[in-house]
């Protein structure tokens, strides 16, 4: 079977949120709800010398994610309508006839992807741009990145799979099999460790 | 916790209150949105057309956007796809900025009529009535025939149109109007770059000699940076943000970061990050000077042969003993103190060190590429700093060379492409942009020697008509709200206000006759690759729909009130259209640019484009300095400036303010080091993706993903009993602000940073909501530009409702 994923160059990454904004326009998706969220991540601190001169081993990095489109999805499993699928090419998505909105794919979820709300009714999340895909073309997020950090496809079309993202705080990889594969920064190769923690929570929750 | 603990698998749940609020979906709103919107649904079986345009909003890029139409609605944006996507090709890729145009465009706050202000109300208070355009344009009409004839055209003055500022018409048909008419007192300089180009520039290199770009960095090597946040402040897929993005992967150059704030340029793209104190680079450059001596690196030759002033015995005439700028380091200098690195760490906040071990990189890199960027001359001594930084690279001789830059802001490239000719300007009178304000209050007190005015010895009469263009200066981007506001409120003052824009601005709230903008992509709108792009690109924007409301485009509007004040024929060369207008500029720009499409084809293909060629030349004045001398007095490199020598003996200038012919460290009005126990922090501004200055900070769906927040270091943030997300009070001496603090290691110790742009919104206390930097920053200027010091202020931070 095909399986689609993103490959995220995050050593490209400025951190600009081009493409959760690029998302949020073509989806016409409302201001509190995004897609595609830009994790800001930090560790490290300040530390006095005994002259007074402040130094820091602190460290800051970007981390873009949607859904993951895993190989074992928690959302799917925990489905009780069978509405949160795979689709023949690996893309993780929504039949809205048979979702009920019940959230349960959205409290499963290692990733926060799928987001319910009761206003639709059902759940309501990143689908690769199926539409886009079907036409030969990319996803918009992966268009409108300047950088060119974010890449999607079968994943034998990737830069290399070499890597699941797994790096702080994302969860082990080998929970779901996320599809979305990394090419990791300096700051999170060398420094990246468990006091890492988001440092943007109002701009994602 | 290692990457296999299993206690981060609830990693987003577990760090506040995202995961409650995405499984709930609290405060989600799905109206009109994706319930009927979605792109699978909206686009299925219908005919979309898409029209090119680009933003335009000053960022000093110009990216291309690509509207995707169905009748009038926009349904979504897209950017250059054209040629090579790959990394290192150029496609304009338009920031989150641009690709949340149409929500700004379409935003339901837009200005859709003309306003005029309600009698009986005063400025600011922002009650309008509804007029017709006849009305308005015979107010403006007959208030501009008023002023000229009671005070002359020297008492009507247009602002600058930072808004608006990428294309070939911007505000100039209000110039080309006016100077029909007798013109208008003008301004020099702008509230971006004031002290390099009119501080720093003109006494140390004549011009904006020997600035290159990131596109001509050389595999592996030393680039310096001074705050230059390039990644920051273009976000597009052209421009400084991408060049050395690209370099960083692509020719592996080593780049330091110097700056109080840990910018873009030192998160994934890693950077080395030099955290110092705001407003010291030129201590810091001294040090460094310092100790190039004593490892013996200082290039002496080069400062021999293509400098003055470094050594005494390269002193122009008539300079005293000891006042090189070796004198000054070394302790002999006018203020007799030496600049060893640990004086220059005591300043700095960097450990001496550091200090060295900088010193020692600088003095071995070749080539070396110094760049700096503008935060740093927007300080109150920012005529020095941006001269200091052009210093280091000319110490190590690392200046008009491939892989070099002058200490400057890097190079950009562009097509020349003209602008709307705005005619002759019989009024010679110009004064330094920010002063403005002081120019309403009281013109003829403003002099060459006093507040450097340039064409008279003194301001003629005050600014008694204010055209408030694309901008959002009155009450936005000028530093010291208040203290303008107070001066725009007092009607015998300036006696009529012209504001023309696309929203009721704070700004807007001040004046008198409000007129309802189009945005450039709803019209004409021809533009190169903006002033900070590097790279050659031409936009045909084209309007994307007709006009909405009552919705008028600067050009033609000029034009009716030429009709009204009886200058029609000459205004529009007999009835030429903004179109024609497109037409002729870039037709006279095929004829200076070989290769170019016609105006048509250009329009058909939306854009053109071409590669840049870098410049990898030694420039001719390195080459035969005695033939190809400089533009300044003495035809060389100015460490010391003879004519800056000059100005300090004949200026006037404000108790504590110096001019010193040398780079030197000047601390400035509030800067480090002159804290209180009642403001202890530095408190200095930056750009920030949310917005470009003002535009678009009232998109919400671009402030919910970047969120508008005062940055403060958690040393400083716990000692206050301050937490993330915390609604903080920030005072100054000039006022107060409310806002959402970010606590991050992002920034150093004692200073805290707020986004500039922020939309001034006061409570019945003068309290801004809005979090508006210039609520808070003083009207001091620098000594030399007479430029802004927006970025020198001291204030206390303090948490709301502790």
């Amino acid at each position: 079977m095909t399986q689609y994923g993103f490959f995220f160059d995050a050593t490209r990454c400025t951190g600009c949120k081009t493409c959760e904004l690029s998302c949020k326009d073509y989806k016409n998706l409302p201001v509190d709800f995004s897609f595609r969220h830009v994790y800001e991540v930090e560790g490290g601190g300040w530390q006095k010398d005994d002259a007074g001169f402040w130094t820091t081993d602190s460290y800051t990095y970007y981390l873009s994610m949607s859904c993951n489109h895993c190989d074992d999805p928690a959302c799917t499993k925990a489905c009780p309508t069978g509405a949160m699928h795979k689709d023949d090419n690996g893309i993780v998505s929504v039949d809205e006839t048979k979702c009920i909105g019940c959230g349960y794919c959205a409290m499963a979820c290692p990733y926060d992807a799928p987001t319910v709300s009761k206003e639709i009714g059902h759940s309501a999340k990143c689908n690769g741009c199926a539409e886009r895909i079907a036409e030969g073309m990319l996803p918009i997020c992966v268009e409108a990145c300047s950088g060119r950090a974010l890449f999607f496809g079968p994943l034998e079309e990737l830069p290399n799979t070499d890597e699941r993202a797994e790096v702080a705080p994302l969860p082990p990889a080998s929970l779901t099999g996320p599809n979305l594969y990394l090419k990791e920064c300096a700051a999170m190769q060398e420094k990246a460790d468990a006091a890492a923690k988001i440092s943007n929570i109002l701009e994602v929750m | 916790m290692s990457k296999t603990d299993l206690s981060r698998r609830t990693f987003l749940k577990a760090t506040g209150a995202l995961g409650t609020a995405a499984a709930a979906g609290a405060g989600v709103s799905f109206a009109g949105s994706l319930a009927s919107g979605s792109a699978e649904l909206a686009h299925a079986d219908q005919e979309e057309r898409i029209v090119w345009s680009h933003c335009h909003v000053n960022c000093g890029g110009a990216c291309v956007l690509r509207f995707h139409m169905q009748g009038d609605e926009i349904k979504y944006v897209e950017t250059d796809n054209t040629g090579s996507a790959e990394f290192g090709d150029i496609q304009m890729r338009a920031c989150l900025r641009g690709r949340s145009t149409r929500r700004w465009i379409d935003h339901p706050d837009r200005l859709n009529y003309p306003l005029k202000r309600r009698e009986g109300t005063k400025r600011g208070e922002g009650v309008y009535d509804q007029i017709t355009w006849d009305e308005a344009l015979d107010t403006i009409a007959s208030e501009f025939t008023r002023i000229k004839e009671t005070y002359g055209n020297e008492s009507i003055f247009i602002q600058e149109c930072s808004g608006v500022e990428q294309n070939i018409m911007m505000n100039s048909p209000f110039f080309r109007l006016f100077n029909l008419l007798g013109g208008e007192v003008t301004r020099y300089g702008n509230y971006s770059n004031a002290a390099i180009n009119f501080g720093s520039n003109p006494f140390t290199y004549g011009d904006g000699w020997g600035r290159r770009s990131f596109k001509s960095l050389q595999k592996g090597q030393l680039v310096v940076l001074f705050g230059d946040s390039v990644m920051d402040m273009r976000m597009g897929g052209d421009g400084a943000g991408y060049d050395l993005n690209v370099a960083m992967e692509k020719q592996g150059v080593r780049v330091i970061m110097i700056d109080p704030r840990r910018n873009e340029v030192a998160t994934n793209k890693g950077a080395e990050w030099i955290p110092i104190r705001p407003g010291t680079d030129a201590a810091l450059v001294a040090g460094i000077a310092h100790e190039l001596e004593t490892l013996g690196l200082t290039d002496h030759d080069f400062l021999k042969k293509y400098c003055v002033g470094y050594s005494e015995d390269t002193l122009p005439e008539g300079a005293p003993k000891n006042s090189s700028y070796y004198a000054y380091i070394m302790g002999t200098g006018y203020d007799k103190v030496e600049k060893t690195p640990a004086w220059a760490a005591e300043i700095t906040g960097i450990p001496e060190a550091r200090i060295k071990q900088l010193a020692k990189e600088i003095g071995e890199a070749k080539p070396l590429f110094v760049a700096q960027g503008w935060g740093m001359q927007r300080h109150a001594n920012g005529d020095f700093a941006a001269r200091a930084v052009m210093l280091l690279p000319q110490l190590v001789g690392q200046v008009g060379k491939p892989g070099t830059n002058a200490g400057t802001h890097e190079g950009n490239t562009g097509f020349p492409l003209p602008t709307l000719p705005t005619g002759d300007n019989p009024i010679a009178e110009k004064f330094p942009n920010y002063l403005w304000p002081e120019a309403i209050k009281d013109g003829p007190s403003l002099t060459a020697k006093n507040a450097g005015i340039k064409g008279a010895d003194a301001l003629k009469t005050s600014i008694k008509m204010l055209v408030n263009y694309g901008n959002n200066m009155p009450a936005g981007q000028n530093g010291d709200i208040n203290f303008t506001t107070d001066i725009l409120r007092d009607e015998s003052l300036c006696e009529f206000i012209l504001c023309y824009d696309v929203f009721m601005t704070p700004s807007a709230k001040f004046a008198d006759i409000i007129l309802p903008d189009l945005t450039p992509q709803e019209t004409y709108s021809l533009s190169a690759a903006g002033e900070m792009n590097d790279s050659l690109g031409i936009w045909f924007g084209q309007p994307i729909r007709e006009p909405m409301y009552e919705r008028r485009e600067v050009y033609e509007v000029c034009g009716e009130l030429a009709k009204r004040l009886g200058v029609y024929d000459e205004y529009s060369e007999g009835g030429l259209t903004r179109e024609d207008w497109c037409r002729k500029l870039y037709d006279e720009l095929r004829e200076e640019v070989d290769g170019l499409p016609t105006y048509d084809e250009g329009v058909a293909m939306g854009m053109y484009k071409r590669t840049v060629e870098i410049d990898t030349s030694v420039d001719p004045f390195i080459q035969d300095p005695e033939n190809n001398p400089l533009e300044t007095e003495t035809g060389k490199i100015q460490v010391y400036s003879p004519e800056l020598a000059k100005l300090a003996d004949e200026w006037e200038l404000p108790e504590g303010d110096s001019i010193v012919p040398i780079p030197a460290y000047v601390p400035g009005f509030e800067g480090a080091g002159s804290q209180t126990d009642k403001r202890p922090l530095q408190l200095f501004s930056f750009h920030y993706r949310a917005h470009t200055h003002s535009t678009y900070a009232n998109n919400e769906v671009i402030q919910k993903s970047a969120s508008h927040q005062l940055w403060i270091n958690p040393a400083d943030a716990e000692s206050r009993g301050i937490a993330d997300g915390d609604t903080v009070s920030v005072v100054t001496d000039r006022g107060e602000v409310h806002i959402l603090a970010k606590v991050t290691n992002r920034i150093v110790p004692g200073a805290v940073a707020l986004p500039e742009g922020g939309w001034y919104d006061p409570t019945a206390d003068g309290v801004d909501k809005g979090g508006c930097i210039n609520t808070l920053v003083s009207r001091r200027i620098n000594p030399i530009s007479k430029g802004t010091g927006q970025q020198s202020s001291i204030c206390e931070v303090t948490k709301v409702g502790a």
